[in-house]
C-alpha cells in the first residue's frame, strides 16, 4: 500500500508560492475526471446497494474497460459483487475476445459469455433471410441471458455523447418485462437520487459513464494507465473499401472482385462487429497519440459504425426493442 | 498511476460547468444549443452532414440546428423537445455539460431533472412576447432548486429590430418578480440564437450592450463551490467486507463505502454513526489508490472505524460540528411530477440519500401560485407541475439538513407504491432542532 497522502496533493504541487493562499482556498477541488469518477462510483455502489442480482456488461472495449476500473474503485478490497456478462456475436475481433478473457481473469471476476450462435441454435434468435449482421440478434440473446440468470440490473458503458437517443437516456434506464425502453415515459432523475425499484420481471440498465465523452474515456485510460486491446492502436491490416469506409478484410463478407482492397496502417476508434467497424488511417501508437488525434478529429466516433447509419433513429429503435 | 500531465495537444479543462436551458416551445432552446456547438466548433463533420441530410428531406434545404438535439422520432414528428437531452462540449477554458430541458408545460418535471444538478440555468425569452407564465415558472423552479447562477437570454432580438428599449422592458418585467425569489446572480443577454448574435461572437447589432456573450459568460462565471464543506456527512451506500481475502490483513476489514455528501473527514476524527447515535473514530480512509489522511465532498471513499457498530446501507456518518437534525416529522417544498395528484394521507416511499423509508403526507400547507408567486394556503391537492409545501411523517427518523444548507442531505424523492413511479422532488426545510451529542447515549 502506498503511504498516506491527501487526495489531490499532486495537482497542488504544481502551484507557485504566490498562489499558495489561493491554493488553500481551492484545495478541496476536483478536476473534471475526478468529478466524473466520483459520480460513476456513486452510481456503481447504488447498484450494489439496491439490486439483488446485478451484472456488469463487459465487452473488452474502451468504455467497459473504464467501467471495470470504476468497479474496482467502488468495491475493492472486496471482490466485485457482480459477474461480468458479454454477448458474443460471433463476429467479434479476435483481439477483443482475447483481451476480454484475460482482463476478467486478472480481476478474478466471473465472466459469463452468451453467444448469438447458440441463441440461433436454440431458436431464441432468428435471423431474417439473408441477414448477415448480428446486431439485431444480440437483443434476444441478451434478454435470454438476463432471464437465465434472473439479472435485475445490467451495468453498461453507454455514453450520452455517442448518439442522439442515448443523449436522452437516464443513468437508471427502466426496462419493462420485455426489456423495452420507453423514451417518453422515463423516471425523472433528480440530484443523485436514483429510483431503482422494480416489480417482478422488470429490469434496469444503468450507465455510470453517461456523462463521459470519448475524450474523457481516453484521458481516464491514460491517467489510470489502463491496458486496451491492441486494435485501438495503429497496425497494418488489409482493408476493403465499402460504403465509404475502410472495413477489415474478413472471411464473413469477403471482398468482391470489383472492391478495392489495400493494406493500410489503421486503428479502430470504436469497436463493433468486424463486418461493420470502420478502420481509420492513423499513426497513433500510444494513448497520448490517440488523445491528440481525437482533439484534432473532425468526425464523431460513431461516424465509423455502419450499424448506426442505417437511419436517423436506428439506436432509438434498437433500444426500444431491448438493446443495451 | 498518479495524476500525469496530459500531452500538450490537449488543454486540460480545469473544471466542469453544468447548465440547463429552459423556455417554452419555440423560444429556440434547441437552436441556441445547436448554435453554441456550431459556433464553438464542437460539431463534427458527420453531424453537420446528418443535419444537411435531414434538411434536404424535411427542411426545404435549410439546416435546422434543433435537429442536433431533438433525436427521438416523436420529437422530429412534432417539432418539439420531449425529454432532457444531454450535450457535451469543451473550450480551452472549461468543460460543459448541457441539459436541454423541454419547455412544454406537461414536461416541467424534466426541467427539474435537468436543473437539479446545474450550476447555472439559462431562461430563454422570446423578445416579441416577453415574460410569460412559463418564464416565471422556470425562474421559480431555478430559485427553488437554488441554482447559483441564472442567465436570462432574451432571444429573437432580430425580430424586434434590436431594440434596446424592448430589452430593458423585458428586463424590468423580470426585475419586478425576482426580489420575491431567492436568486443572487442574474445576467441578461440580448441575442439571436438563429443568427448567432451574442452567443459565441459579439453582435454588431447591439452596440448598446456592453456585457459578455453567452459563451464568454459561461467560460468565466465564478462557480462558487456547490459543495458544502462545513459539516461532514457520509450516507453509507454499501458495507465493504471482503469474503475470504487472500491478504491476511484484510480478514477483519469492514469498511463503509459512500460518497461524501458534505464537509471534510480526516483520519483520527471523531464521528457519530446514525441511527445508532454512537460516537467513534475514523481509523482509516481507504481508497483504491491508497489510504488518504483527508477526504472531502463529493469524493467517494470507504471509511474504516475504530469500533464495531451496527452500520448498514442507509446509515449516516456525521462530524461532531455542524450537526444535522433527526426527526420523523418533516416539512418540505415539493415539485409534483405525476399525473395522479398528491393525496394527503396516502403512503409513499421516500428516498433520502441512501435511505428509503415509508412516509405519509399529513398536510398540504400551501401551493405556489405561479402567476403571482404568492402562496395559496391549504389547497385540496397538488397536481402535476404544482409546487407546494407539505408536511410528512416518516416511519423512521431521517438524519437530514435543510436543503438551503446542503443540497445532498436536504433533498428527497417520493416514489409511488405499486407503480414505483417517481412522483415528487422534495427540498427539506431546516430541522426544528438538531441532535445533541452531549447526551450520554452518544458515547460508547
Amino acid at each position: 500500500m502506498r503511504p498516506a497522502r491527501r487526495v489531490g496533493k499532486k495537482s497542488r504541487q504544481r502551484l507557485s508560492n504566490a498562489g499558495k493562499i489561493a491554493a488553500l482556498m481551492s484545495s478541496y477541488h476536483l478536476d473534471h475526471l475526478q468529478h466524473l469518477e466520483t459520480e460513476a462510483i456513486h452510481i456503481m455502489r447504488e447498484v450494489a446497494g439496491e439490486f439483488e442480482r446485478p451484472a456488469l456488461l463487459f465487452s473488452g472495449g474502451k468504455d467497459s474497460i473504464c467501467l471495470l476500473r470504476l468497479a474496482e474503485k467502488a468495491f475493492r478490497p472486496s471482490d466485485l459483487p457482480m459477474p461480468l456478462l458479454n454477448v458474443d456475436t460471433g463476429h467479434h475481433f479476435p483481439e477483443l475476445n482475447e483481451f476480454r478473457d484475460r482482463r476478467a481473469k486478472q480481476l478474478g471476476g466471473k465472466l459469463i459469455v452468451r453467444t448469438v450462435e447458440d441463441a440461433i441454435a436454440k431458436g431464441i434468435a432468428q435471423p431474417a433471410p439473408g441477414e448477415i449482421s448480428r446486431n439485431r440478434l444480440q437483443i434476444p440473446t441478451l434478454l435470454a441471458a438476463i432471464e437465465e440468470f434472473r439479472f435485475d440490473c445490467c451495468i453498461g458503458g453507454a455514453r450520452r455523447d455517442e448518439e442522439k437517443a442515448r443523449a436522452k437516456e437516464r443513468f437508471f434506464s427502466f426496462r419493462d418485462s420485455f426489456g423495452q425502453w420507453d423514451p417518453k415515459n422515463q423516471r425523472p432523475e433528480i440530484w443523485n437520487l436514483y429510483n431503482g425499484r422494480l416489480n417482478q420481471g422488470e429490469n434496469m440498465r444503468v450507465f455510470p459513464i453517461s456523462n463521459w465523452t470519448e475524450m474523457d474515456v481516453w484521458e481516464y485510460i491514460q491517467r489510470e494507465n489502463l491496458e486496451v486491446p491492441s486494435i485501438y492502436f495503429s497496425h497494418k491490416r488489409p482493408c476493403v473499401r465499402r460504403g465509404g469506409q475502410w472495413l477489415p478484410v474478413n472471411a464473413l463478407v469477403p471482398p468482391k472482385a470489383h472492391e478495392e482492397v489495400r493494406e493500410l496502417v489503421v486503428r479502430v476508434r470504436t469497436i463493433g462487429d468486424i463486418i461493420s467497424t470502420g478502420c481509420v488511417e492513423s499513426p497513433a501508437t500510444t494513448t497520448g497519440d490517440i488523445i491528440a488525434e481525437i482533439a484534432a478529429a473532425r468526425v464523431t466516433e460513431r461516424g465509423s459504425r455502419a450499424d448506426d447509419k442505417s437511419s436517423e433513429a436506428a439506436m432509438e429503435d434498437r433500444k426500444k426493442a431491448g438493446y443495451f | 498511476m498518479p495524476l500525469t500531465a496530459l500531452s500538450s495537444a490537449t488543454p486540460v479543462p480545469v473544471d466542469i460547468l453544468r447548465f440547463n436551458t429552459c423556455g417554452s416551445v419555440d423560444d429556440g432552446k434547441s437552436t441556441l444549443i445547436g448554435r453554441l456547438l456550431y459556433d464553438s466548433k464542437s460539431l463534427m463533420e458527420d453531424q453537420i452532414e446528418a443535419l444537411e441530410r435531414s434538411a434536404d428531406i424535411t427542411g426545404g434545404g435549410q439546416i435546422n440546428l434543433a435537429n442536433l438535439t431533438d433525436g427521438l422520432r416523436a420529437e422530429r414528428e412534432q417539432g418539439i423537445t420531449i425529454d432532457v437531452a444531454y450535450r457535451y462540449f469543451a473550450t480551452p477554458r472549461r468543460k460543459f455539460i448541457i441539459a436541454d430541458t423541454p419547455g412544454h408545460v406537461q414536461y416541467t418535471r424534466n426541467m427539474v431533472t435537468g436543473a437539479s444538478s446545474a450550476n447555472l440555468s439559462i431562461i430563454l425569452v422570446d423578445a416579441r412576447t416577453g415574460v410569460i407564465e412559463q418564464s416565471r415558472r422556470h425562474t421559480a423552479i431555478a430559485a427553488l432548486l437554488r441554482i447559483p447562477h441564472l442567465v436570462v437570454a432574451i432571444n429573437k432580438m432580430d425580430l424586434v429590430g434590436w431594440s434596446e428599449a424592448r430589452f430593458l422592458e423585458i428586463r424590468a418585467q423580470f426585475e419586478e418578480f425576482l426580489p420575491r425569489l431567492d436568486i443572487k446572480d442574474v445576467k441578461f443577454i440580448p441575442m439571436s440564437a438563429l443568427n448567432g448574435d451574442n452567443v459565441v461572437d459579439a453582435s454588431v447589432h447591439t452596440p448598446w450592450y456592453v456585457g459578455p456573450t453567452l459563451l464568454g459568460h459561461l467560460e468565466t462565471v465564478h462557480i462558487a463551490s456547490d459543495w458544502n464543506l462545513n459539516g461532514f456527512r457520509l450516507p453509507v451506500q454499501w458495507v465493504n467486507r471482503p469474503n475470504n481475502p487472500t491478504d491476511a490483513s484484510l480478514h477483519d476489514f469492514r469498511g463503509f463505502s459512500g460518497q461524501i455528501a458534505g464537509g471534510i473527514v480526516r483520519t483520527g476524527q471523531k464521528i457519530i454513526a446514525f441511527p445508532a447515535g454512537i460516537v467513534t473514530t475514523v481509523k482509516q480512509i481507504w481508497t483504491y489508490d491508497g489510504p488518504v489522511d483527508e477526504a472531502f465532498c463529493p469524493q467517494s471513499v470507504t471509511l474504516v472505524l475504530e469500533h464495531d457498530i451496527d452500520i448498514s446501507r442507509g446509515s449516516m456518518l456525521v462530524g461532531l460540528d455542524h450537526l444535522p437534525g433527526s426527526n420523523t416529522e418533516l416539512q418540505a417544498e415539493v415539485c409534483w411530477m405525476h399525473a395522479r395528484p398528491l393525496q394527503p394521507g396516502k403512503r409513499y416511499y421516500l428516498k433520502h440519500t441512501t435511505h428509503t423509508v415509508q412516509v405519509s403526507v399529513t398536510e398540504i400547507v400551501n401551493k405556489l401560485n405561479l402567476a403571482t408567486l404568492e402562496s395559496d394556503p391549504a389547497p385540496a391537492e397538488l397536481g402535476v407541475n404544482d409546487i407546494g409545501e407539505i408536511r410528512l411523517r416518516a416511519a423512521k427518523p431521517l438524519v437530514f439538513d435543510g436543503y438551503a444548507i446542503n443540497r445532498l442531505t436536504g433533498s428527497f424523492i417520493l416514489i409511488e407504491q405499486g407503480t414505483n413511479a417517481t412522483v415528487a422532488a422534495g427540498m427539506l426545510r431546516p430541522p426544528r432542532e438538531i441532535v445533541k451529542p452531549e447526551n450520554g447515549d452518544y458515547v460508547i
